[in-house]
């Protein structure tokens, strides 16, 4: 049976035209990440840390929708939420409002192991990083000019968007501004060789959200969900996430239903309105599922003993390893 | 037609000295809001309004630990959080870090009902609720001479059970703190405080309407002595509250062994997964799914039936269905 590990970069509407130069650096921190968290894993690292690991990565390129590179709220701000769960021991940690901290899923960690408490938010949040000295830098730090022009056009477009490249109703022959993806969160999960399983997702939210708005990322059972019988990490969008319940039912309908992660994974995401959301997620049993209802996901995945992949669209792999 | 039912509850983890004249206005509240409940279903009320209506009386009486009468952080503020779920359509809306709001079950129907997302906090919350015109009062409105009272004692207990600066060698969770029985001989503990000092947290309502449509809605102000910040179940779509096709569920106790199980959406999923009928699938989960975690929970399913379970020392709700059965209680 052995490791495996799978990886997104937020599901979405990518289109097909997506260009190179916004393609190719996303697909390239994929991979680099899939080999960090691959190595770890065979070096024999806990899932849970690997699975933070591999998110920090993430968070720290601009090209994703998490740390440095997230979307921007309504006001121009950004507030990150982060979110860790442990499979066996079903502890987690989450966070949200975050405007300071670099890597958000370590802090979601931190309030995990050092709290009562499994999760912090906005200032209580910010106090508490700053009392376990964790990095933090100047909010200005976690923006970006794609990210601001992203806002810009949300407020033009006048409406809360995950792929402010949707064509608008009525204007179908015009071209989009920015062929740019669909930004949704980043997340990791993985089973180690000791058979230990973990998840970890991390997010800006959604272009032009309310400020004080949460998403599905830190809500355990929505965005993020780990037991005894898989890890779960989903993104797209959050409301839909949160009402879907989308990580837990995963579990519960292989528990319940008898079904192989695959069939659990396809059958969940298939319940929820199309073009809504994306997950990964492996079982105890070695299983991989890599399945979304939008146009795309920026994936990847790897298994001991199987291949390894790297994707976009439906059709760029199985899927599962 | 399908028959209504409603289920109420103020809180779980109900200290098992508490005076017998707390006890009889514990009753009295349960049943004045229970009646409100009652009264709305029999004129046909929807599920989704009368579990606000019965919320909102329940954050208004300072006697339970919402609204006002709200459980203090450590820094002796309130912060309030509050979800709502409409079963039919699976809408719902939540709110966390709410200062002067005097019903925050009221700002997270709104959040459902007039913002694009489901789950507002701090700032955003306050400023959306001014937005919105809601009725908003200075903090200190809902801090009572109770609670400040209980804070202190909480901190003192806290400096001896359970520092979270100190790193304790294994398990450290508040779930498994609740467990050990040696603390103090043999008090009960829970959610890292004796049970004398810990406010229950949360009150909720789970209501089916005469059209069989569930609902339900969960309000509190949390653990005595939180973090600032700190976030627990009840405003958790899956963990405190939750509503379908097929049942409403409202959830009170250690929040975080509630959010580690996702006990109201666990509820839904036994009946919707395996067919169990609304009671077995409450006291499945109430048995089986919290580990060491102490909770209770309330329940009613689309046929008219109503359930409760809960594995600490009582509970503190009521129940009513159509044919004329009402029930207020505390203790098994």
């Amino acid at each position: 049976m052995g490791w495996a590990i799978a990886l997104h970069g937020g599901a979405g509407d990518i289109p097909r035209s997506l260009p190179p130069e916004r393609r190719e650096p996303r697909l390239a921190t994929l991979r680099r990440c899939l080999d960090l968290g691959t190595a770890a894993l065979r070096a024999g690292r806990p899932a849970l840390d690997v699975v933070e690991l591999v998110v920090r990565e993430m968070e720290n390129c601009p090209h994703f929708n998490a740390g440095r590179g997230s979307v921007l709220t309504t006001d121009g701000t950004v507030e990150m939420e982060a979110c860790v769960m442990d499979g066996n021991t079903m502890r987690c940690g989450a966070v949200s409002g975050i405007s300071t901290v670099v890597n958000p899923v370590s802090l979601a960690r931190l309030v995990m192991e050092k709290t009562p408490h499994i999760y912090l938010a906005f200032d209580g949040a910010e106090a508490f990083a700053r009392e376990q000295g964790v990095e933090t830098m100047d909010p200005s730090h976690f923006v970006t000019e794609e990210n601001k022009e992203r806002l810009r056009q949300a407020k033009e477009a006048n409406r809360v968007q995950i792929d402010y490249t949707q064509q608008i109703k009525g204007q179908e022959t015009q071209a989009p501004k920015d062929d740019n993806s669909r930004i949704g969160t980043v997340g990791c999960v993985a089973i180690d060789a000791a058979g230990n399983l973990a998840t970890a997702t991390s997010t800006g939210g959604l272009v032009n959200k309310m400020v004080g708005r949460i998403g599905d990322t830190p809500v355990i059972g929505a965005g993020t969900y780990a037991n005894s019988l898989c890890a779960v990490s989903a993104t797209g969008k959050g409301e839909a996430i949160i009402r879907h319940t989308v990580a837990r039912d995963v579990a519960a309908v292989m528990e319940h239903g008898g079904l192989s992660l695959q069939e659990a994974a396809a059958r969940v995401v298939a319940g929820v309105p199309p073009g809504n959301v994306g997950l990964v997620a492996v079982s105890a049993a070695g299983e991989v599922s890599m399945v979304h209802n939008t146009t795309g996901m920026f994936r990847a995945c790897a298994a001991e003993g199987g291949h390894s992949e790297v994707g976009i669209w439906h059709d760029d792999a199985n899927g599962h390893c | 037609m399908a028959r209504w039912a409603i289920a109420i509850h103020g809180g779980a983890g109900v200290d098992p000295s508490l005076p017998e004249h707390r006890q009889e206005e514990a009753r009295r509240v349960l049943a004045r809001c229970l009646q409100v409940g009652v009264d709305a279903l029999r004129g046909g009320a929807r599920a989704l309004d009368v579990v606000e209506a019965v919320v909102r009386e329940l954050e208004t009486d300072p006697f339970f630990n919402s609204g006002r009468g709200s459980a203090l952080t450590r820094q002796g503020t309130v912060e309030m959080e509050a979800s709502i779920m409409d079963g039919r359509g699976r809408r719902c809306g939540a709110v966390s870090g709410v200062s002067t709001v005097k019903n925050p079950v009221s700002l997270a129907r709104l959040v459902m009902d007039k913002s694009p997302h489901s789950y507002l906090a701090f700032d955003g919350a306050e400023e959306f609720a001014r937005d919105q015109g809601l009725e908003v009062v200075d903090n200190s409105y809902f801090i009572t001479e109770d609670n400040v009272g209980m804070l202190k004692l909480a901190k003192e207990a806290n400096s001896i059970l359970f520092d979270y600066r100190i790193p304790l060698a294994g398990s450290e969770t508040c779930s498994a703190l609740a467990g050990l029985e040696n603390h103090n001989n043999g008090m009960v503990v829970m959610n890292g405080l004796p049970i004398s000092v810990y406010a229950p947290e949360t009150v909720g309502c789970a209501v089916v309407d005469s059209n069989g449509f569930c609902a339900a809605a969960t309000s509190t102000g949390g653990l005595m002595n939180k973090m600032a910040g700190r976030i627990g179940d009840s405003p958790l779509i899956g963990s405190g509250t939750y509503a379908c096709e097929l049942c409403a569920v409202s959830c009170t106790g250690e929040g975080e062994a509630i959010i580690r199980s996702t006990l109201a959406r666990d509820v839904a999923a036994v009946m919707e997964y395996r067919g169990a009928g609304l009671q077995e699938a409450v006291d499945y989960c109430v048995r089986q799914r919290l580990d060491e975690g102490f909770a209770g929970l309330i329940a009613v399913s689309r046929s008219g039936e109503v359930a409760y379970g809960f594995n600490c020392t009582g509970m503190f709700r009521g129940c009513a269905t159509e044919d004329g059965f009402t029930e207020v209680g505390i203790w098994e």
